[in-house]
């Protein structure tokens, strides 16, 4: 069912080359190259506006909707060039699903907020195929337990790590290729932010996961991989565990070590 | 001309006594002002007010006492004959003196004398009052100049009188409401008296003609409010009908769709449009709209009246377009970016985006807009009256014409009137009914709208 499958672990899934981004005059990115594995969690570090939120926000071209940004050079995913004129962005998205910084439940029910991506894209055929899909979203997001009796409560009653975890199970009922995650737990407390990244790391075995995170214990703990940003230019990349004890750049470890950022 | 001229001279004394004051507030801190409880301006502000404001109270005083004060003593100096006369004669009288002190020459020698007295009191007693207030600015100011001390605690007081003059502002505008309301109240109770509370709300025949002779034929009128209602309420619908699609989709396009370069002309394009008096759209519907529909009914075989409810509600939506725009793009625009990026985010399209994120999110404060139209609508007058029509004819169609009931007060009150027949007194039974609806709708309104706000903040 997921493409994920077909892939091996540890092949390119989303290959950026010479990725180059404007916002008007402003450049964001200089000629980027990051290969992003299948069936692993990338974390992307680096201090506020290095560019990491701007190259995570390219994969599932986030940035159409700000006026003024370009994007030069090649980002693919499975292959396919993702800003080539065939690729429909609206079929983009549900491929490569996005939870955001804040989270952001539509004000309708807990039910509606997770049936709602499989609505617009016509993935169930009949009401209990959508139940299906509600209640395996709602369950893989670890979240199934705490609203399985109020399905019909707004989804915005819930508590703040309860409504992040909402957004992803509603991210996740599209069943997207790869998940976006943008500061996911920056709103959150320590036992919300907890819960969240042992799900980001449940969800590894299905999903491939790119996370924009302040927090480097977050990296450490959630990643495979690593990917340092620092003013629009990627530094390094590696396997977490070297980033993180062995960086082969000065700048990489001037972060890491808390010297600047 | 002497009145300014004595304010401005107790405006004058008030800067002069809050240099004085933040002078002195300096020499009692002997140069340290840290020592004072305040900040040396609050002590200057603290002089001024006590030197200001007891000397205002005197010269208002004055003004509104003075008419009362000088007519009588006017008259109690008029001759015994003329003090006789009866009250509104007596009124003439001094009409007559306040005219002759002005210049206008009068030929009965007794008031020529009166307004010679007249003239005389009114300079005394101005010549008075000025002493009076200039030496109590004077004293006042005194009073608080001497009190200057460090411990004086200036800043909470003149802050207090700040708020003393904030609340009287408040209380001017409630009590203007309240007393609006009242007289409405009273005259309509008045009103009742005469016509039976029932027949005026549930009749169905409004010909408010009353006789002026007994034997006149046709001497009783009718009131029975609902036939102009049914046009208010024809007309208002007819206008919702236009604006409430034009209003919500230009604010769609406006808040989502629109380049900003596009919204910064268009948006301020759509502005004039409220600005435009409601009377020049009142001949736009009577020159252009009716005759067009006329004409239009007419292909289709259809007798349209001249003045049509079609006419009047057509263009009044026309009148509405900008409210009903500018209050949605309001609330459209409130609601959070991070909602448009989550349905994005799935794959939603704009238009999904817009139809099952935006607008059921914005819903409450589009209804809260919706509703203020609808009661601007009820209350229109101008177009109704050049548009719409004064036969009270009880119909639903809109190609004939109506009237409503902003209509009939007019009506009902232009030209010579007497306050006490029925006639009169309908036009405020029925502004009390339109007050009493637009009041419900707008605390209907505003409390969507407030129940809409929780949501986000």
């Amino acid at each position: 069912m997921n493409m994920n499958a077909v892939l091996p672990q540890g092949s390119s899934k989303i290959s950026a080359k010479a990725l180059d981004v404007h916002y008007s005059e402003k450049q964001a990115l200089f000629g980027v190259d990051l290969d992003i594995r299948a069936g692993e969690v990338t974390a992307l570090i680096g201090p506020s506006g290095c560019g990491k939120s701007t190259f995570l926000r390219c994969i599932n071209r986030m940035n159409d909707l700000v006026d003024g940004a370009r994007v030069s050079g090649s980002l693919t995913l499975d292959g396919t060039d993702i800003y080539d004129r065939i690729i429909d962005v609206v079929q983009l998205r549900a491929r490569v699903g996005m939870v955001f910084q804040k989270p952001n439940p539509f004000p309708k029910s807990i039910y509606d907020n997770v049936a709602y991506g499989p609505r617009i894209h016509g993935l169930a055929q009949d009401q209990a195929e959508l139940d299906e899909i509600v209640m395996t979203s709602l369950e893989k997001a670890g979240l199934l337990n705490e609203v399985k009796d109020r399905l019909q409560e707004s989804g915005t009653s819930l508590s703040g790590g309860q409504q992040q975890r909402l957004c992803i199970a509603r991210a996740i009922a599209v069943e997207p290729e790869v998940i976006l995650m943008d500061e996911p737990c920056s709103a959150l407390d320590p036992i919300a932010t907890a819960k969240v990244e042992e799900l980001i790391d449940e969800l590894r075995e299905n999903f491939t996961i790119v996370i924009v995170t302040h927090s480097m214990q977050q990296a450490a703990r959630v990643s495979q991989r690593t990917a340092f940003f620092h003013l629009g230019k990627l530094i390094e990349v590696g396997d977490t565990e070297q980033i993180f004890t062995n960086p082969q750049q000065p700048l990489t470890q001037g972060y890491i070590t808390g010297r600047f950022g | 001309m002497q009145t300014l001229t004595l304010a401005a001279i107790l405006l004058l004394l008030s800067s002069f006594a809050f240099r004085l004051g933040r002078k002195r507030a300096f020499a009692v801190s002997a140069h340290e002002p840290r020592s004072l409880h305040s900040l040396p301006g609050y002590y200057g502000s603290w002089v001024a007010l006590w030197c200001g404001l007891p000397a205002f109270a005197v010269l208002v005083a004055w003004l509104v006492l003075e008419p009362t004060v000088v007519r009588e003593l006017v008259i109690s100096d008029l001759p015994a004959a003329m003090q006789a006369l009866p009250s509104d004669n007596i009124d003439v009288l001094i009409n007559e003196v306040r005219n002759a002190a002005q210049g206008h020459a009068t030929t009965n020698p007794d008031l020529a004398a009166a307004a010679d007295h007249y003239t005389h009191l009114r300079q005394i007693g101005f010549a008075a009052v000025a002493v009076v207030s200039v030496a109590i600015a004077l004293a006042g100011a005194a009073f608080a100049y001497r009190r200057i001390e460090p411990a004086l605690r200036a800043r909470p007081r003149v802050e207090a009188s700040i708020n003393v003059f904030l609340v009287a502002s408040s209380t001017v505008a409630i009590f203007t409401t309240i007393g609006i309301v009242l007289s409405l109240l009273f005259e309509s109770l008045r009103f009742f008296h005469m016509v039976n509370f029932f027949d005026f709300l549930f009749g169905l025949s409004w010909s408010p003609q009353m006789a002026t002779r007994s034997d006149q034929v046709g001497s009783s009128g009718a009131f029975g409010m609902i036939p102009l209602f049914t046009g208010t309420m024809l007309i208002s619908l007819i206008s919702m009908v236009v604006a409430l699609p034009l209003g919500l989709f230009s604010a769609i396009y406006m808040s989502e769709y629109a380049q900003p370069r596009i919204r910064a002309v268009a948006k301020p394009a759509l502005e004039i449009l409220a600005g435009i008096p409601t009377v020049v759209f009142g001949f736009f519907a009577v020159i252009t709209v009716a005759p067009l529909i006329r004409t239009a009914g007419a292909m289709f075989g259809l007798s349209v009246a001249s003045e049509s409810a079609l006419a009047a509600g057509f263009v009044m939506g026309i009148t509405l377009i900008p409210l009903i725009s500018s209050l949605s793009d309001d609330v459209i625009t409130a609601v959070p970016q991070s909602l448009r990026e989550g349905a994005f985010g799935l794959g939603a399209t704009r238009s999904e985006t817009i139809r099952q994120v935006v607008l059921p999110a914005a819903l409450p404060g589009i209804v809260g807009g919706v509703l203020l139209a609808v009661s601007r609508a009820i209350g229109e007058t101008m177009i109704v009256v050049m548009a719409a029509g004064l036969s009270a004819k009880l119909t639903f169609n809109p190609l004939e014409a109506v009237t409503t009931v902003t209509v009939q007060i007019v009506t009902l009150l232009v030209g010579d009137t007497e306050f006490d027949s029925p006639k009169t007194l309908a036009a405020f039974a029925l502004g009390l009914m339109l007050f009493a609806i637009t009041l419900g709708l707008n605390v209907v309104a505003l409390h969507i709208v407030q129940k809409y706000r929780e949501k986000y903040d």
